[in-house]
């Protein structure tokens, strides 16, 4: 019967504890709710054919006004309906309780939401993008943030929902009962890419969960260098290979979101391609040209819309305050680097002379 | 109102035998006359143009973005354009259709009439309102044109400040028709109070004037804090005050609180007049006086209080705490209840009634079943641990259309059928009515009905791109939109037709007993020949017709 009713109503699987639950209190609603509006629908159909018009269309009609035990009936509907609203409040604030508030020995994951990504640190130190671990039959709680606007972490298998808000933590648990992947959506609108802020869980049986909290799982790596996420994984800061600023400028890239935009082999996509930008002479939305030097690039992070680049709309935000002067600097050093890379085509500008002199640290961007 | 009688009349009395005022469409002639009128049949007629445009407008951004969603990724527009579409849809139906739409119109015309004015109290005002509607929508569709908007209707902030489209002119056209509803409510309240002509009690007044009432008091109430909030994220963004801006340590959250502390009350801006239009639909083709006036009446002012206690359902999952949320919960119900009450007696009201089967009658019966069906899933919704997994998914989307398409929309053609003869003196094609009211029903059942199942699957909101399982679902969605959407056009084309060629109404084509059909249709200038004294209810349709007649002198 559940079965039955879950694949009627399209219900994703119920994949976490309190699913079946929450779906058992929705075919009840649901159900009651259809017949309630049939019932009224049929009522006024039924009605309307009866009493049809039939003969002269003007008659008098006696008697008029409620009769008595019409007036009794709508007594007992509302008092009849106002119970059944608090039975079904009764038993929704009883479950959101129960969905709100995590058992004490769940595991904890903080979740850091962006444009347009989701990062997952673990209580060990390890770390995933977009993709979240957990272990089969152990509660996890959520502990969720964002770093830039509302996004609203959603797992629909799970019946779990929660905005991550800047400036603020918010949680949400669930228990997965089978292994699998299960999808997570960000539901908060967000901006441009809003619709492919996706993930999954990736639930983990307690074998594999246990290989991959020891990072012998073969697809997870550990991380080697600092993540920019509290709280998680600053302390385990080991290089374990040379690392170089355009490098870490490569990682920052993806880290800050700027690669969900910006290509690096040279095809256009929501914002300029990175190949061969630097130095190049780049036309502006008001019909002028500049030279993508240090200088514009820094101000275009920090305030694209001040001179724009001709063809590309204004999606991107500001990044003043967002990215630190740091990472602003390995980002630049790394589209410095990419300025021999091959730009395949369409290749929009000729690859300009590389600039040798070492890229000059990005002055303190002015607060908006 | 207090201008000398118009020179027309007096030369027409001065020539003929018997003095017959003009109506007031002929009146007076040139644009001028129009743009400078202080007669509220005409500013309603000016806003109905206004306001159709918009409808229309708001309908093309709706089936672009249906269009849109016909393949999981892209059909015909990027994904900017489709956030701007959406921002477009949403903004435009909401304030330049759903918000004015019933009371600027219908409201300004039939108001007075039903009191027994000869205008509403502040007739200036009431011009200022159009002009200020204008001014609005211009910079708000302006603003859309010239820099777009991709934040959604709902603006909220953080993003809405940080996003580089143009927010500044639309919130700017947004706190400037905050005025204009302010106005016409100002009027409405007034008149209300004040020129309710001889012998008509507050028990006597046709039902859609105390929905009108009712939704004045909100917009009173209600729509400053909308002007507040604008305020306050003027003042956040420019001179970092840090209120809702996390950055300064602001909390994104309140202005949440602040927005739908305007916007719920809002929803019953939009659906209170169409329960007012609903209640005279019913009275006249069934010929009855409605089951209970009184529950009506009451049940109206309950829906406008509860509906300023119901506001934090919106952000069940935003991080509100368990507590607030269940009393939220709770609350919710209570608007259910007062709806119940309508529902149970407008159909009660058929009960023993002598039911002619007229367009309005259609659009009457898709109501009363959409209405119902898109109010229980509402209580649905209020049931918290559902809405955790329903929450800005496609139910809610599908829920919300239910009262504002499949209730506000339908009301209002239900009303622009209803009161066609009463404001243009002429009767549409009946068989092409009937047809498009069913095309209406059906084309929009077909829309919304697989979004509900699409929230279920999971498929959130505003999505550009979604897994391609929920393809065959949006697909059928999309051919329930262009269905609407013909069905509508129909609808359009049988009034335009009708306006021109349509046969002469008579006064009332109905055979109503409400008010407003008790005087020429059109009605002259000042609405009735001399201030008439009302000695009988609006739905008495226990008297003789000769008796009805006798009892408005």
């Amino acid at each position: 019967m559940n079965e039955l009713l879950r694949r009627l109503l399209f219900l994703p699987p119920q994949a976490s504890t309190l699913a079946a639950d929450v779906d058992g209190l929705h075919y009840f609603v649901i159900i009651t709710t259809m017949l309630g509006a049939t019932a009224v629908g049929v009522a006024g159909l039924y009605f309307s054919l009866k009493y049809r018009r039939r003969r002269r269309p003007l008659i008098a009609h006696v008697p008029q006004g409620p009769t008595p035990s019409g007036a009794k009936l709508e007594i007992a509907i509302v008092v009849g309906l106002f119970s059944l609203f608090v039975l079904w409040w009764v038993i929704g604030f009883r479950q959101y309780l129960a969905l709100r508030i995590a058992p004490e020995d769940a595991i904890p994951v903080y979740v850091t939401a962006k444009q347009w990504m989701w990062k997952f640190a673990y209580p060990d130190g390890g770390h995933s993008v977009a993709t979240l671990y957990v272990p089969v039959g152990r509660p996890v709680k959520v502990i969720l943030t964002s770093r830039d606007v509302v996004h609203s972490f959603y797992v629909p298998a799970f019946r779990v929902k929660q905005d991550a808000v800047p400036g603020r933590y918010t949680t949400a648990w669930f228990e997965v009962k089978q292994p699998g992947a299960y999808p997570i959506f960000c539901a908060e609108y967000c901006g441009n890419s809003h619709s492919t802020m996706r993930g999954e869980v990736v639930a983990l049986s307690p074998e594999d969960w246990a290989r991959w909290v020891n990072a012998s799982f073969p697809e997870v790596r550990r991380p080697r260098a600092p993540v920019n996420i509290e709280p998680g994984s600053v302390d385990l800061f080991d290089p374990r290979e040379p690392t170089s600023m355009a490098r870490e400028g490569a990682r920052l890239a993806g880290e800050h979101g700027c690669l969900r935009c910006h290509s690096v082999d040279g095809t256009p996509y929501i914002g300029p391609t990175w190949a061969g930008l630097w130095n190049a002479r780049v036309p502006l939305a008001d019909g002028t040209e500049i030279t993508a030097d240090v200088a514009y690039l820094t101000e275009s992070i920090a305030e694209p819309a001040r001179r724009q680049h001709k063809g590309f709309a204004l999606v991107m935000p500001s990044y003043a305050g967002r990215i630190p002067p740091g990472d602003v600097s390995a980002i630049l050093e790394y589209i410095r680097s990419l300025s021999r890379a091959p730009a395949t085509p369409p290749a929009p500008e000729p690859v300009a002379p590389i600039d040798f002199r070492p890229p000059a640290s990005p002055a303190e961007e002015p607060r908006p | 109102m207090t201008d000398a009688p118009t020179p027309a009349v007096t030369s027409d009395a001065g020539e003929e035998p018997i003095p017959v005022e003009p109506d007031y469409l002929h009146a007076e002639r040139g644009v001028l006359s129009w743009l400078l009128t202080k007669d509220h049949k005409r500013i309603a007629i000016m806003y109905y143009a206004a306001i159709v445009l918009s409808l229309i407008l708001g309908g093309i951004f709706a089936l672009v973005i249906r269009l849109e969603l016909l393949t999981p990724e892209r059909t015909i527009i990027d994904a900017t354009t489709y956030n701007r579409m959406f921002t477009l849809h949403g903004v435009t139906m909401v304030w330049l259709f759903l918000l004015p739409g019933i009371p600027s119109i219908f409201g300004n015309f039939i108001l007075p009439i039903q009191l027994g004015a000869r205008d509403l109290a502040f007739p200036r005002l009431n011009l200022m309102s159009w002009y200020l509607f204008v001014i609005g929508a211009c910079l708000l569709l302006g603003g859309m044109i010239a820099g777009g908007a991709d934040t959604g209707w709902t603006f909220y902030v953080p993003y809405s400040s940080l996003t580089p489209t143009a927010v500044t002119p639309i919130g700017i056209g947004i706190f400037i028709l905050g005025f204009s509803s302010i106005t016409t409510a100002v009027n409405f309240v007034a008149t209300t109070h004040l020129l309710r002509t001889r012998g008509l009690g507050w028990f006597q007044m046709p039902l859609f004037v105390w929905a009108l009432y009712a939704t004045s008091l909100i917009i009173l109430l209600a729509t400053p804090v909308l002007g507040l909030v604008l305020i306050l994220v003027a003042v956040d963004h420019s001179l970092h005050f840090g209120i809702f801006d996390p950055k300064y340590g602001g909390d994104p959250v309140l202005f949440q609180h602040l927005f739908w502390f305007y916007s719920h009350p809002a929803v019953y801006i939009m659906i209170l007049p169409a329960m007012g239009i609903i209640s005279e639909t019913v009275s006249t083709f069934s010929r009855r006086r409605p089951f209970s006036y009184n529950a009506i009446a009451y049940a109206s002012l309950g829906i406008a209080f509860i509906g300023f206690l119901t506001w934090g359902h919106h952000m069940f999952v935003a991080g509100m705490s368990e507590w607030t949320a269940g009393v939220f919960g709770i609350l919710s119900m209570f608007v259910g209840i007062f709806s119940a009450i309508k529902v149970f007696t407008w159909t009660g009201t058929l009960h023993r009634g002598s039911i002619r089967f007229t367009t309005p009658m259609v659009f009457f019966f898709s109501w009363l079943f959409l209405f119902v069906f898109g109010g229980m899933t509402g209580i649905a919704i209020a049931t918290q641990s559902l809405d955790v997994h329903w929450h800005d998914t496609y139910f809610i989307v599908a829920h919300f259309h239910y009262i504002m398409v499949g209730g506000a929309l339908t009301a209002f053609l239900g009303g622009a059928h209803y009161w066609f003869p009463k404001m243009f003196g002429r009767l549409y094609n009946e068989r092409v009515g009937l047809a498009s009211a069913t095309g209406v029903f059906l084309g929009f059942v077909l829309t919304f009905t697989p979004q509900f199942l699409l929230g279920n699957a999971g498929m959130p909101r505003r999505y550009y791109s979604y897994p391609p399982e929920f393809q065959w679902l949006n697909v059928l969605s999309t051919g329930g939109a262009v269905l609407l959407a013909g069905a509508l056009l129909l609808t359009l084309i049988n009034l335009l037709v009708a306006l021109k060629w349509g046969e002469r109404a008579g006064a009332n084509p109905w055979g109503s007993r409400s008010y407003e059909w008790q005087t020429p249709s059109p009605p002259p200038t000042h609405n009735f020949p001399t201030s008439p004294t009302f000695s009988r209810g609006p739905y008495d349709y226990d008297l003789t017709e000769e008796e009805a007649r006798e009892r408005i002198a």
